[in-house]
C-alpha cells in the first residue's frame, strides 16, 4: 500500500515538474495566418539565418549585434510584443507577429523582410513563438474591433484636439505633438531603457505602420513593454478616430487634415496644456459667454 | 476463516473512516478559525527618506504644497513600527485553506501623485480595484515577471476615469508598480495564497481566518527583504509573531 502512494506521489511530482516545456515540444509549434501553416522547424534555418545576428540564438534578444543597436531587438523568451491587435497584457495573434515581419519595426534597426516568401514569413512567427513557453500555455487576446473610420471634418479635427488635451497625450508628446512634453525625458521601457516618445512632425513612420487603423489600434492596444499605455477603457471609438485626425495635422506630409486645419487656423494647445483660446471672440474679457459657446466644440 | 474475514473487513472499514475523519477534519473545525497577529518593528534609526520633486505636473506640487512628498522606501510611524510591511503563511496552509479567497476588493487609489496603499496585498485571484482621485492623468503599469504567469499589462486613467479592475492569476512578491507620466510613483502588488494582513501606521498586523496548524509566517517589506518565523494556530486562539528590521 505505501508502495502505491509512493509511486502516486512520484507521478504527481513530475507531473507537477512539467511546466518546463521541452525543447521538442516547443518545436511542435505551428502559425496560422490565413490559410498559411507555419512550422517551427521549417522556420528554424531562416531564422538562423537573418535573425540570430540581433535576436540571438535562444530569443532573448542578445544577439552579438543587439549591443550597437537602439531601440534593442525584441526579446522573444517573454512574449512582450508592441504591435497587436489584442489588449494590453494579452499575446499577439500570428497574423500581427507576420505582419510585424513584414512591416519591420519602422524608426528601428528591424527592417521589413519582403523578400522573404510569405511562407517563409509563417514559419519564422512558428520559430519566434517556440522561444516562450507562454504560447503552450495561454491564448493570443481577443483582436479589437476597428470600426470604419468616418469623414475627415473640421469639427472632428477640433474634438480630436480636445481628446489630445483631455487624454493628456501631451504630457509625453508634447503640446505641439514634438514628443517634448514634461515626462518625456524620464521615459523608460519595461527594462529600465530610457525611451523617447513619438515625435509627430518628424515623419509618419509608426512603429506598428503608418495607416489611420494602425494609429486607432496602438490607442485601443497600447505597446506593450513601452509606456505607452491603452487607452481603451477610456475612449470611445468615435474619439479614437478624432485623435487619428488630429494628429495627421501635425505631420510633415501634406494630408487633407493638415489643410482642414489650416484652412480653419487650428492652434496647438497652450503651454500649460490647456486647448487655446478660440480668436473667433473679438470682444476682450467682457464676454466669457461668447467665448464658451464658441469653445463648446472642443470640450463637449 | 471466516471470522478472520470479518475482522478484516471491520479494520478495512475502521480504517476508512479514519482516513475520511483525517480528511475532513479541519472543515469540521473550520468555525474555530484562529488567527496570526504581532507587530514588525524597525531597530535602529529610519534611513532618510528623500523628498520628491514632483515639478513634472503642477497638480502634483500644489497638492504636497504643505505636506512635502517623500519616498517610501521605509515607513516608520509610531513606537517603532513599520508600515508597509506585508505577512502571509508561506508553508503549513492546506490546499483547500489556500485556495479560499477573500471576498473583500482592496482598493489602489492614485492620490496626490503617489499610491495610497503604497504597498497592496492580495490574494492570487482575489479583484482588485485601481482607481484615480487625482485630476491629472495617470498610466498603471505593472511589471510583474510573465514567466510566472502574471502578465504586464499598461492602461491609462485619466481625471474622473472609472475604476479598473483586474486580479493576478499566480503568486508573485512582489509585482513593482509604476505610472511612466510621474516617474517618482512608485509601489507593489503583494499577490500571496491564503490569507494575509499589512501593517498599519503603528506595525501592527492580524492575519484573521487561519484554521488551526503550524505554520511558517513570512513577513516582506521592500527594501529590507524578508523574514520568517514559525507559529502555532490554536483553534479560535492567537498566535503571536513579532518581527524586527535592522535599519540598514
Amino acid at each position: 500500500m505505501l508502495g502505491t502512494v509512493a509511486v502516486l506521489l512520484l507521478g504527481i511530482t513530475c507531473w507537477a515538474q512539467q511546466t518546463e516545456y521541452s525543447e521538442q515540444q516547443r518545436l511542435n509549434m505551428e502559425s496560422h495566418v490565413g490559410n498559411m501553416t507555419g512550422h517551427a522547424t521549417i522556420g528554424a534555418p531562416i531564422y538562423k539565418r537573418f535573425c540570430i545576428g540581433c535576436h540571438g540564438v535562444v530569443g532573448d534578444g542578445q544577439g552579438e549585434n543587439a549591443m550597437w543597436i537602439d531601440p534593442k531587438p525584441r526579446n522573444f523568451t517573454i512574449a512582450i510584443f508592441r504591435c497587436r491587435s489584442t489588449p494590453t497584457g494579452t499575446l499577439p495573434t500570428d497574423t500581427d507577429l507576420y505582419d510585424t515581419v513584414g512591416r519591420g519595426m519602422l524608426n528601428s534597426n528591424m527592417p521589413h523582410w519582403l523578400p522573404l516568401t510569405n511562407q517563409d514569413r509563417v514559419d519564422l512567427v512558428a520559430y519566434v513563438k517556440h522561444f516562450s513557453p507562454r504560447w503552450l500555455t495561454e491564448k493570443p487576446g481577443t483582436p479589437i474591433v476597428i470600426p470604419p473610420e468616418p469623414p475627415v471634418t473640421a469639427d472632428r479635427i477640433k474634438e480630436g484636439r480636445a481628446v489630445f488635451q483631455k487624454m493628456e497625450c501631451w504630457k509625453c508628446h508634447g503640446v505641439t505633438g514634438r514628443g517634448n512634453g514634461p515626462s518625456a525625458a524620464t521615459l523608460t521601457d519595461d527594462e529600465n531603457r530610457p525611451i523617447l516618445p513619438f515625435n509627430f512632425h518628424d515623419s509618419q513612420r509608426f512603429k506598428c505602420g503608418e495607416t489611420d487603423a494602425a494609429m486607432y489600434k496602438d490607442f485601443m492596444t497600447g505597446l506593450d513593454g513601452s509606456p505607452m499605455p491603452s487607452f481603451a477603457d477610456n475612449l470611445k471609438p468615435d474619439e479614437a478616430w478624432e485623435l487619428v485626425m488630429y494628429l495627421r495635422t501635425l505631420q510633415p506630409e501634406d494630408t487633407v487634415e493638415k489643410q482642414i486645419a489650416k484652412q480653419i487656423g487650428l492652434k496647438p494647445l497652450e503651454p500649460n496644456g490647456q486647448l487655446p483660446e478660440t480668436p473667433a471672440t473679438p470682444a476682450p474679457a467682457g464676454n466669457p459667454a461668447g467665448e464658451k459657446s464658441t469653445n463648446s466644440s472642443g470640450t463637449k | 476463516m471466516k471470522t478472520r474475514s470479518k475482522v478484516a473487513g471491520m479494520l478495512a472499514a475502521l480504517l476508512l473512516v479514519a482516513t475520511v475523519a483525517l480528511t475532513h477534519g479541519p472543515k469540521v473545525s473550520a468555525a474555530a478559525n484562529g488567527k496570526v497577529t504581532g507587530t514588525v518593528k524597525l531597530d535602529g534609526t529610519a534611513p532618510h527618506m528623500k523628498g520628491i520633486d514632483m515639478s513634472k505636473d503642477p497638480f502634483c506640487v500644489k497638492y504636497h504644497a504643505n505636506s512635502p512628498a517623500q519616498l517610501e522606501l521605509v515607513v516608520v510611524g509610531k513606537n517603532g513600527g513599520l508600515e508597509n510591511v506585508v505577512l502571509y503563511l508561506s508553508q503549513g496552509l492546506s490546499a483547500e485553506a489556500a485556495s479560499q479567497k477573500p471576498s473583500t476588493t482592496p482598493v489602489f487609489d492614485q492620490k496626490g501623485c503617489q499610491y495610497t496603499p503604497h504597498v497592496l496585498a492580495m490574494d492570487v485571484g482575489q479583484e482588485y480595484k485601481v482607481t484615480t482621485s487625482d485630476p491629472t492623468a495617470h498610466n498603471i503599469h505593472p511589471e510583474p515577471n510573465p514567466m510566472t504567469g502574471n502578465i504586464p499589462w499598461n492602461r491609462s486613467q485619466p481625471p474622473g476615469a472609472a475604476p479598473i479592475v483586474q486580479s493576478w492569476k499566480a503568486e508573485e512578491v512582489a509585482i513593482p508598480v509604476k505610472c511612466n507620466i510621474h516617474p517618482w510613483m512608485h509601489g507593489y502588488h503583494v499577490v500571496v495564497k491564503g490569507p494575509y494582513a499589512t501593517t498599519n501606521d503603528d506595525g501592527s498586523y492580524t492575519i484573521e481566518n487561519v484554521p488551526p496548524g503550524s505554520y511558517t509566517v513570512t513577513a516582506w517589506q521592500e527594501t529590507y527583504g524578508t523574514q520568517t518565523q514559525k507559529v502555532t494556530v490554536a483553534g479560535g486562539q492567537a498566535a503571536t509573531a513579532n518581527f524586527t528590521f535592522k535599519a540598514k
